[in-house]
């Protein structure tokens, strides 16, 4: 399949601010998703917003589908549709008239704009809420208004920062349903917090931290990159435990994991069955994966290496 | 213009007007009760005799408010909603965004101007030269404010500061001016501070076409210099300034 999507050393530097992106080199598949991951602050939005043709960046290039970001927005701009990150749905507006009025600035004619209306609301399932004023809809229903909205665009590329935030699981596994179908025939830019959506529906993933990209590939490949396979955690406090391959991480909230091979987290098992201690093994998830990379928990917490035994 | 471009501009007008009005119907006594109450005001301590006067000042304020009105509608849609970083990223330029956005104004505005309107022809007598000059000088009246407030909101990050910034900017283009008054009301000395409003210019134009100021052609001719370099000089800046695409 052809690169959809490339950036060679993109770069962004807020003016007297810190470098938001660091040399960002991508080439993914025009079709699927591609999950960026990355801690708050580490560059997503910046990113999603240079590939929207919301903002430049300082230097390198990116284009999609073979179109430059920065020389050819007008072009690229019939082509993208852009979920902002923190967008709310207009509140005197209802669903019906927020999409069609996006449809509008996309060069729709009304009469194209208000035939797509009801399809897009009834694929995420709030037909009946067509012509309830924005406000008066609950969270989750405003945030899938906002979704319909540039569902309903039909655009080949569509960046959707954070987009299930707010969701309750089940209108987030709604979600994922739709996306997933929707990936067939477009390339879909999703950023997001939760690890588990991104493993769910990504086909690539990207881990951006300080501005780099500091992995890059399927869940598969990205597992590879890490050289232990095997995630064990530890379901109680207080357990003395020093593998003797892999990585030790201790949560704030005390609670230790090992990333491993699969035959220490075979021997830890037996110990910890031995002891009577509770645990958890699997095969590493993408949220090991990012603490392995992003070298430090989600939430502050402490990291140790280590190489001996007990 | 083709079809998409005519959908681009009615997207906005539909946005910050039509939908808005259908929704909300209080919205439209808001638009005109603020230049109807200073009208009536005025009258009412002029025993009638600034009758013409007030009400060319309140077509002023209603253009000029709207203008003003305009970068809080869009500092709303950017900040609190991100409409703005969606349409950046859509087709629309920040043109046909910000003249549907300057129509859907005008939209909104349509009942203080249509009232206006039956009270400037049932009590000011004009010529119709008068009456193109007035239309004139509204027109260019209209297009410094939305150039205003259109450069103001794309720079805008707090939509609590923007509400705080158009009260300002309405009191000291449309209350304080003599828009609602001659300026021969003011002492000499503080007549000059006047003139550092633009809508001071604009008020002389239109007081002097419905024969209440008895202007030189020199003065004429300086007051339409002002009213059309004021409007040129925003809507440059606004067209080569705004911060659409951040850089």
């Amino acid at each position: 399949m052809k690169p959809g999507l490339v950036c060679k050393n993109l770069t962004k530097r807020y003016k007297n601010g810190p470098m938001a992106l660091d040399n960002i080199n991508i080439s993914i598949p025009s079709k699927g998703i591609f999950a960026l991951i990355g801690r708050n602050g580490a560059g997503k939005t910046t990113l999603t917003r240079i590939l929207a043709t919301e903002l430049l960046p300082s230097s390198g290039t990116a284009t999609i589908n073979g179109i430059d970001v920065v020389n050819e927005a007008g072009r690229l701009r019939e082509q993208i549709a852009i979920l902002p990150q923190e967008s709310r749905a207009v509140q005197w507006l209802t669903p019906r008239q927020s999409i069609t009025s996006y449809l509008l600035y996309c060069g729709l004619s009304l009469r194209e704009a208000d035939s797509r209306v009801l399809p897009t609301l009834e694929l995420l399932g709030i037909k009946k809420n067509e012509n309830t004023l924005n406000r008066m809809l609950s969270g989750g229903v405003k945030r899938k208004v906002l979704i319909a909205t540039v569902l309903a665009s039909g655009s080949k590329v569509l960046f959707v920062d954070e987009p299930t935030t707010g969701l309750d699981p089940i209108s987030r596994s709604e979600l994922w349903t739709v996306l997933n179908k929707l990936k067939k025939d477009r390339f879909i830019f999703l950023t997001t917090h939760y690890l588990e959506e991104a493993e769910r529906l990504a086909d690539m993933i990207g881990i951006i931290d300080e501005g780099k990209l500091v992995a890059l590939g399927t869940l598969n490949e990205l597992r590879k990159i890490v050289k232990y396979g095997y995630s064990v955690r530890i379901l109680q406090k207080g357990v003395s435990v020093r593998p003797r391959h892999g990585k030790l991480i201790v949560g704030e909230n005390g609670f230790k994991q090992i990333i491993t091979t699969e035959d220490e987290a075979d021997r830890l098992a037996k110990r910890f069955i031995r002891d009577g201690t509770r645990f958890s093994m699997n095969p590493i998830s993408l949220e090991d994966i990012f603490y392995y990379l992003v070298k430090k928990p989600i939430e502050t917490g402490e990291v140790e290496e280590d190489e001996g035994g007990w | 213009m083709g079809r998409s471009k005519l959908s681009q501009l009615w997207a906005s007008v539909l946005i910050n007007a039509i939908y808005s009005m259908e929704n909300y119907p209080i919205t439209l006594v808001n638009t005109f009760m603020a230049p109807l109450s200073i009208l009536i005001i005025i009258t009412l301590v002029s025993h009638g005799t600034l009758l013409s006067v007030g009400l060319s000042g309140a077509l002023i304020m209603t253009m000029v408010t709207s203008g003003i009105g305009l970068q809080a509608d869009l500092s709303h849609l950017k900040n609190d909603f991100k409409v703005q970083d969606m349409v950046v990223s859509s087709p629309t330029s920040a043109f046909m965004y910000m003249l549907g956005m300057a129509v859907s104004e005008v939209i909104f505005s349509l009942p203080a101007i249509i009232i206006l309107t039956i009270l400037a022809v049932l009590f000011i007598k004009v010529t119709i030269i008068g009456a193109i000059v007035i239309f004139a000088v509204m027109a260019l009246m209209f297009s410094f404010s939305i150039a205003l407030g259109f450069f103001l909101s794309t720079y805008s990050t707090d939509i609590v500061q923007n509400y705080a910034f158009m009260g300002i900017l309405s009191i000291f283009l449309t209350t304080i001016p003599p828009v609602y008054y001659p300026i021969t009301y003011i002492p000499l000395p503080y007549r000059y501070i006047a003139y550092l409003s633009p809508t001071t210019y604009a008020a002389e134009i239109i007081q002097s076409a419905i024969g209440y100021l008895q202007l030189s052609t020199l003065t004429l001719a300086v007051d339409w210099a002002v009213v059309i370099a004021v409007a040129a000089v925003l809507l440059t800046l606004s067209i080569k300034k705004s911060r659409w695409r951040e850089s």
